[in-house]
């Protein structure tokens, strides 16, 4: 097969899929929709992997816009390939914007993710839906939705320029906010889906305002041409020297602010604080979409972005990659607290999200372009993302599971389950593990990776809050683990009609295959083959005193949470009753978002909006009134002039002719 | 003689045998029995002719034939394209209308609906004043014939007297105005010719004035349009359908030929008609906008819709380049397919229970919600919505006046698109918020209306997203000299 034939496919099939399923749900009863939904993505995730398994371990070439012949890969480099690029949109001459299919590494990567995480949800919501659905046309809904997030999601990493990019990252943002805001009769989900698109626009604003920026000066949109040259085309565009930071505004360097701005709409989509405060309200969604949209994919979206425009923040705004490892940083440990003191399980997997996404940001700002050593957080990101996005979806399906049996996410309604759900025990076991980063599970290796990145690098102060966070994260999953499996069984199974059992196939395939990819990580091809900052080979150096004390940090939080969760016992609530206040502070968020709303409401709505409000209704409306009363009248006192007298039509018609010609004559 | 010149004349060649074979048929098919299939004949023998010219490949740049009186190009022939489908559409409209209302006179409807598209087509084509002339008049006499066809209904008669009086007085204020430039210019009509001797002397702007009024009545831009309402009124639906969009449509090409042709030297901006063309669409689109408010007769309220509409169609004349040609064709293809949904909706509803008032459309959405969701894409359409297709083409045309430096211009149709919203927001109102005790019976329209509506209804909005379409318009287009 043609790699330039069958690649439109990949983004025009789940866009066909979303438009018949979505004028079509009242035709077919949900299960057929549901089974068609499955088999199109069926097929696009294959043919991800086939375009996927070609770029890395095949060889084509495809012609680009000079008549080069541009191959797979020059050596041990693996190439930026262009498959097609359509004009989409001429503006003006400069201001074009395409759409198109770009395929480096990393992207060809996010397609193996996508199309993995995507269609095992597909699989696993038609269990999951039939009971949770609510309603027939609901599942139709659903997978609707679900395909349009997918075509939205491949678009965003195949984006050729930054401003498809930015097309897609909207559409992946309207439908996080259908799928959050799916079950629309509960108040909640209403408002947590108001508040993840109101949240991440916000932060989209200043994406835009950075696009527009770098653009204006760059004069163009590609990432091909931002990149190219350690990203030469910027730094001159800039005025950037070794001596001097370039075109300067209010006092600060344009690109930091361009590529700040670019990385602020990042931070909104992957949840970095202060914009994080959207995500845990998220889980109101249906629990499948929460595993792919706010575990797998669209939250590593920033991570995404700035790993894209990698080499444009390493030579031109190194002072921004820094700015990222300190907010990641802070996130990361401040979300890892937080997911302590959580007693909703989704809630406790959202924060946990959020602190791991924050690990994949940190990687990327501690590294620079240089040697393999300062380049070697990039790979470590990539790397946990694709980790990352296995079992953190794994562990959302499981939470699925076990939302699906006790019909609560509360954990204090659960307790002792593993009896009766055994291989959601397991496999839940297996993602606790790798995000705690016991070896040999995947998570171990990317999070020693980021561990020894920072630490190489310089970065001490860094590294042991990221410790510190590993620490506390093996602490809060097995608290959970504990909490949710064993702890004490409650009484209500043994009298339950239906006693909690684990799923059927269509659930339990899904939560294997990425339990299977969790534990087998090890033996996948290298990624320190192509994934990397220079596209090359690179070599993955193990420091062991490193990995060392990351295993006994992980060890010890696991430690502490089986001493006070396994087995009931008072001893977690002496320690809470000793400090109710923190307790309760932590519980809510360190108060997070009603910091915002107190921003919000008193000074945004109570001062700005009111006096534009005031200008609004008396000035501009009342302008407006009076055009619309000027035009009413004049409507209705012309009446005559359209009389139905053919001779007077005549008349107009001379008097129209010689007025025009008087006018014009003299 | 060269023969071959013929080849350049395909689309009016297969349309003339199109019209010869139909009406030997019509003679043949005597008896009612076989006259039933008429109908069926008619369709395929025109849908073949419709795809025939689709398929006819590329015209190397602009091409003359008999010595420059006939000019062809691609953009003519993709022009005189778009007319044979909205021909067809809206003959796929009337299959209804023809069996139940007018079952005597369907050879008669088809063989004049075809008339009027031939002289379309030599208007269009024409690099001539006299053959400009003589497709004015092929297309507007049996024009007249089509609006009276409905001969029990008063107002089809009155509507038909009111437009021949008027046609026959503006062709009668051309044709002095032609006499003057073939006096003035030399002894020639040819567009080649006009323009070498064309010296802007009082005579001069006269006769292009007179000229002007002429085409102007056709297009109805004001104070031409008089005619327009009470002519759209009477009419049966299809008809007025076909005045809005076709008859308008190629005359407001032809028309900026003509101009462009035979009266520009240099650049538009110089010329004397561009002063007044500018205040032409300033009434046009202004009148238009303020008559339309009132209206309560839909078919009379899109009379004043199409007035205005007309006013934005005249923007593509004001920059006199290739980008004003392309945005002004893809405003017409826009307006056709918009146009034509609101038309099928009214003339399906009108053909099922008679009614055409605005009071009537009350609580449509309740029941026939799927015509009164094409109804509101066709009037977001027409308003200038994003993201449907009439966005697209009033962005287009905007841009290309504005490139030419008629910023004022581009602010006044800017601000009239707001009082249009307000009234094509009115008729949605009326179908989707408004209750009524009375509303219109939920009917199942024939398949027919269905296939043309639906064919609108993704042309509307998937035209302004294919951006392809206008690129290849653009390509063809071509600006003053």
């Amino acid at each position: 097969m043609e790699i330039t034939s069958i690649a439109p496919w990949v983004l025009l099939l789940p866009l066909c899929m979303f438009v018949f399923l979505g004028l079509t749900s009242h035709k077919f009863s949900g299960q057929t929709s549901a089974k068609i939904g499955t088999v199109a993505f069926g097929i696009v995730a294959i043919l991800c992997y086939y375009i996927a398994g070609q770029y890395f371990f095949g060889s084509f070439s495809v012609v680009n816009e000079n008549g080069y012949e541009v191959f797979n890969k020059t050596g041990e480099v693996y190439n930026q390939m262009t498959i097609f690029n359509m004009e989409w949109m001429k503006m003006t001459e400069n201001l074009i914007i395409h759409i198109g299919f770009y395929l480096d590494p990393i992207s060809a990567m996010m397609l193996v993710v996508i199309a993995t995480v995507s269609l095992m949800v597909h699989i696993y919501s038609y269990g999951y839906m039939f009971e949770h659905g609510h309603f027939d046309e609901g599942m139709s809904r659903y997978y609707a939705v679900l395909s349009l997030f997918s075509f939205a999601m491949l678009g965003l990493v195949l984006a050729t320029n930054i401003f498809q990019m930015y097309i897609f990252w909207e559409l992946v943002g309207v439908s996080s906010f259908l799928l959050i805001g799916y079950y629309f009769f509960k108040p909640a989900a209403v408002s947590a889906c108001k508040k993840a698109f109101i949240v991440t626009r916000f932060a989209d604003m200043f994406f835009l305002i950075g696009i527009l920026v770098l653009s204006y000066h760059a004069q163009t949109f590609d990432f091909d041409k931002l990149n190219a040259n350690n990203a030469k085309l910027v730094m001159d565009a800039f005025q950037i020297t070794a001596e001097s930071k370039g075109i300067a505004f209010l006092g600060f360097p344009l690109i930091t602010i361009a590529t700040f701005c670019i990385f602020l709409g990042g931070a909104g989509k992957s949840a970095m604080f202060p914009f994080h405060i959207w995500l845990p309200d998220a889980m109101e969604g249906p629990t499948p979409s929460s595993a792919l949209i706010h575990a797998a994919t669209m939250v590593v979206a920033g991570v995404f972005l700035v790993a894209r425009l990698f080499p444009v923040y390493s030579f031109a705004a190194p002072e921004v990659l820094n700015a990222i490892c300190y907010i990641g940083a802070f996130t990361a440990l401040f979300a890892a607290i937080i997911a302590v003191a959580q007693t909703d399980i989704k809630r406790v997997l959202a924060f946990s999200t959020i602190s791991q996404i924050a690990y994949m940001m940190v990687a990327l700002g501690v590294s620079r372009f240089g040697n393999h050593e300062t380049e070697l957080g990039f790979t470590a990101s990539m790397m946990h993302l694709f980790t990352h996005a296995m079992f953190k979806a794994m562990l959302f399906l499981c939470c699925g599971c076990i939302i699906h049996c006790v019909e609560s996410n509360e954990m204090k309604h659960m307790g002792g389950l593993w009896k009766y759900m055994k291989k959601t025990w397991i496999c839940f076991g297996i993602g606790c593990l790798a995000i705690a980063g016991i070896p040999p599970f995947s998570g171990f290796f990317s999070k020693g990776e980021i561990l020894t990145a920072c630490f190489e690098n310089g970065y001490k102060a860094i590294y042991i809050v990221m410790t510190a966070t590993a620490g506390l994260t093996s602490f809060y999953m097995f608290r959970l683990f504990f909490h949710i499996f064993h702890w004490q069984e409650n009484e209500e199974y043994a009298t339950m009609k239906h006693k909690p059992h684990d799923q059927e196939w269509q659930m339990t395939l899904p939560l294997i295959v990425f339990a299977v990819l969790t534990v087998f990580f090890f033996l996948f091809p290298g990624f320190n083959n192509g994934i990397t900052a220079t596209r090359g080979e690179m070599e993955m150096p193990t420091n062991w005193f490193i990995e060392g004390i990351s295993i006994a940090v992980a060890l010890t939080g696991i430690g502490i949470a089986y001493v006070l969760y396994f087995k009931k016992n008072d001893m977690p609530k002496q320690i809470m009753d000793k400090c109710p206040e923190l307790c309760s502070f932590v519980y809510d968020r360190m108060k997070i978002d009603e910091i915002w709303y107190g921003i919000t409401r008193s000074f945004i709505f109570g001062v700005i909006c009111k006096s534009i409000a005031w200008f609004d209704h008396n000035c501009i409306d009342g302008f407006m009134n009076f055009c619309a009363w000027i035009t009413k009248h004049t409507s209705y006192n012309t009446k005559e002039a359209q009389s139905g007298n053919v001779q007077q039509y005549v008349w107009v018609f001379i008097m129209g002719v010689i007025t025009i010609v008087f006018l014009a004559v003299y | 003689m060269d023969y071959s010149q013929f080849l350049l004349m395909t689309p009016e060649v297969t349309l003339a045998l199109a019209l010869i074979v139909l009406l030997v048929a019509d003679l043949v098919m005597g008896n009612d029995k076989s006259k039933q299939y008429f109908q069926t004949l008619a369709l395929v023998v025109f849908g073949i002719h419709t795809i025939y010219n689709f398929i006819q490949g590329e015209i190397s740049g602009q091409q003359e034939a008999f010595s420059g009186m006939y000019l062809t190009s691609n953009i003519h022939v993709f022009v005189k394209n778009m007319l044979n489908v909205g021909t067809l559409l809206v003959l796929i409209f009337s299959i209804e209308w023809n069996k139940k209302e007018n079952s005597n006179h369907i050879a008669e409807f088809y063989l004049l609906m075809m008339s009027t598209l031939f002289g379309m087509y030599l208007m269009v084509s024409s690099g001539d004043f006299l053959l400009f002339y003589l497709g004015l008049e092929t297309a507007s006499i049996p024009m007249a014939t089509l609006v009276a066809l409905n001969k029990k209904r008063n107002e089809s008669a009155e509507a038909a007297a009111k437009y021949i009086l008027t046609a026959g007085f503006s062709s009668a204020v051309m044709l002095f105005g032609i006499s003057l430039i073939y006096g003035s210019c030399g002894g020639s009509l040819y567009f080649c010719d006009v323009v070498k001797s064309f010296a802007a002397t009082p005579v001069q702007i006269m006769a292009m004035i007179f000229f002007m009024a002429g085409v102007a009545f056709k297009i109805s831009l004001v104070p031409f349009h008089l005619w327009t309402a009470d002519t759209y009124q009477g009419a049966p639906t299809s008809v007025t359908a076909y005045l809005s969009v076709m008859s308008k449509g190629a005359a407001a090409f032809a028309f900026m030929i003509v101009m462009w042709k035979a009266f520009t030297v240099s650049n538009v901006a110089e010329t004397v008609w561009h002063n007044i063309l500018w205040w032409i669409i300033v009434i046009t689109i202004t009148v238009g906008n303020i008559f339309a408010i009132r209206q309560k007769n839909l078919k009379r309220f899109l009379a004043f819709s199409s007035i205005s509409q007309a006013g934005y169609v005249m923007l593509g004349l004001m920059s006199g380049t290739s980008m004003g040609m392309g945005s002004m064709v893809y405003y017409l293809l826009v307006y056709l397919f918009t146009n034509l949904a609101a038309f099928g909706v009214i003339s399906n509803i009108e053909d099922k229970c008679g009614k055409v008032g605005m009071d009537d459309y009350d609580g449509l959405y309740e029941t026939n919600p799927k015509m009164a969701v094409v109804m509101m894409l066709a009037m977001f359409s027409l308003g200038g919505i994003p993201p449907f297709a009439g966005f697209f083409s009033k962005f287009f045309i905007f841009a290309s006046a504005a490139q030419a430096g008629e910023y004022l211009l581009v602010f006044i149709a800017l601000a009239n698109t707001i009082i249009s919203l307000f009234y094509y927001l009115l008729v949605v109102k009326a179908m989707f918020i408004n209750k009524s005790n009375n509303p219109i019976a939920p009917f199942k329209s024939d398949n027919a209306s269905l296939v043309g509506l639906t064919i609108c209804t993704i042309a509307m909005l998937v035209l302004g997203l294919i951006s392809p379409v206008y690129e290849q318009l653009l390509a063809w287009s071509f600006g003053v000299n």
